[in-house]
């Protein structure tokens, strides 16, 4: 057999038949200082994507990544308006590269009808003076930043809407 | 430097589809237009979730059982290995897989597809691979169904497999094709990988060592993740 990665082929509209069993949209369970990120996926008419599903990999406030457990996994389907919703705990800072530290993060695939190969991301948070100094961030042209950062709503709770095209692209990483 | 992570190889020149391909037309508004930013792998990317064999159900790897009865359709037998591209196996990772029945229907309120619905068959089934990267499950041969994509746009019948491995840098959604489908070559979907080795390492081939005489054939898929570079990524 080859060792070359097998090609990624879309989850398709009916995904949640097998991911049904895994989906998990809350993290936080009655830990202190749960947060909330709601948003919105959107296609490139502005129009919300209704069949898709948003996978988050986090580390705990500590900034420590689970290395034996689904700790720290969120998989959040979108509703029939294109809506997702998750709990979770604002996550510590981690290692970048070069002796550099990250900023708390999140880091996402997204996956839908449509998409033949997921379409990897991350989400910030706006009110985190360490974003200035992350190096992830560091790559993005600024007028684009804004796109990964989810930012804190009246009622407490962050708000990131997810833009597949159009001039609100969605910043998407290759590594 | 101790903190240096070492990422994964990058994927051979179209080995992989892009995000738009306009044969498959909801990839037209879908896919991301811009070049994805490249970035070094970090602690964020090369860890990822570790599930337990404690998740699954009973028979989670047959889905020829548990729902009342025997489905209809052939019985088969579908089993291969997880592997990296290292050749190394992928151990005890998890693999989610789901599908239409027998007659090309989904188990999902959107799929309005004229076909009869299987009260003996929802479909999903979840695997853990074992030691050597193995896994195996029982189910039926999945249908064609019709899309609509374009004029008479039949999908080959498939098996969707959904593979965690080790790292979210590895995790990979794909589908798993059956040998001598004749819509192969007219699917948009298998067809948008430009690679033609590539994509023929989506089907599947018959497997004569595990068909059980008498009651199923079996077919043999082998799903291939990303492997670890050797060196640190350089900036």
């Amino acid at each position: 057999m080859s060792f070359q990665q097998t090609a990624s082929q879309t989850v398709g509209p009916y995904f949640i038949i097998g991911f049904q069993n895994g989906v998990h949209t809350d993290n936080a369970g009655d830990q202190a200082g749960a947060v909330t990120i709601h948003g919105r996926v959107f296609d490139g008419k502005g129009t919300p994507v209704t069949d898709g599903v948003l996978e988050f990999w986090q580390a705990d406030a500590n900034g420590h990544y689970a290395d034996a457990s689904d700790a720290g996994f969120l998989r959040v389907p979108l509703d029939a308006d294109g809506n997702f919703t998750l709990r979770t705990v604002k996550p510590g800072r981690v290692a970048g590269p070069n002796g550099t530290l990250q900023a708390p993060h999140l880091v996402v695939n997204v996956f839908m009808r449509g998409l033949l190969k997921h379409a990897p991301t991350r989400v910030y948070f706006d009110d985190e003076a360490a974003n200035g100094e992350d190096p992830i961030l560091a790559l993005v042209p600024v007028t684009r930043r804004a796109t990964l950062i989810a930012k804190p709503s009246t009622d407490g709770s962050y708000v990131w809407d997810l833009h597949m095209q159009g001039a609100d692209e969605t910043v998407f990483f290759s590594y | 430097m101790s903190d240096e992570v070492r990422g994964y190889r990058k994927p051979f020149w179209n080995t992989q589809p892009d995000y738009i391909f306009e044969p498959y037309a909801s990839t037209v508004l879908r896919g991301p237009t811009q070049t994805p930013i490249a970035m070094p792998s970090t602690l964020s990317e090369v860890t990822g979730p570790r599930f337990s064999r404690d998740i699954l159900g009973e028979a989670e790897d047959d889905m020829t059982v548990g729902n009342g009865g025997a489905p209809q359709g052939e019985r088969i037998i579908v089993s291969g290995r997880v592997l990296d591209e290292n050749g190394r196996p992928v151990r005890n990772t998890l693999v989610e897989v789901w599908q239409a029945n027998a007659a090309g229907r989904y188990l999902h309120q959107r799929d309005q597809h004229d076909a009869p619905l299987d009260p003996h068959f929802s479909g999903e089934g979840r695997v853990m691979t074992d030691e050597h990267g193995r896994y195996r499950f029982k189910t039926i041969k999945p249908g064609a169904y019709p899309w609509r994509n374009h004029y008479n746009a039949w999908r080959p019948a498939h098996i969707h497999f959904s593979v965690f491995g080790d790292a979210m840098a590895q995790r990979l959604v794909t589908q798993m094709y059956f040998p001598g489908d004749p819509m192969l070559d007219v699917d948009p979907i298998f067809r948008a990988t430009a690679d033609e080795a590539a994509r023929m390492r989506l089907v599947s081939s018959l497997d004569w060592e595990n068909c059980v005489s008498e009651y199923a054939l079996a077919y043999r898929f082998d799903v291939v993740l990303r492997g670890r570079l050797e060196t640190p990524w350089e900036q």
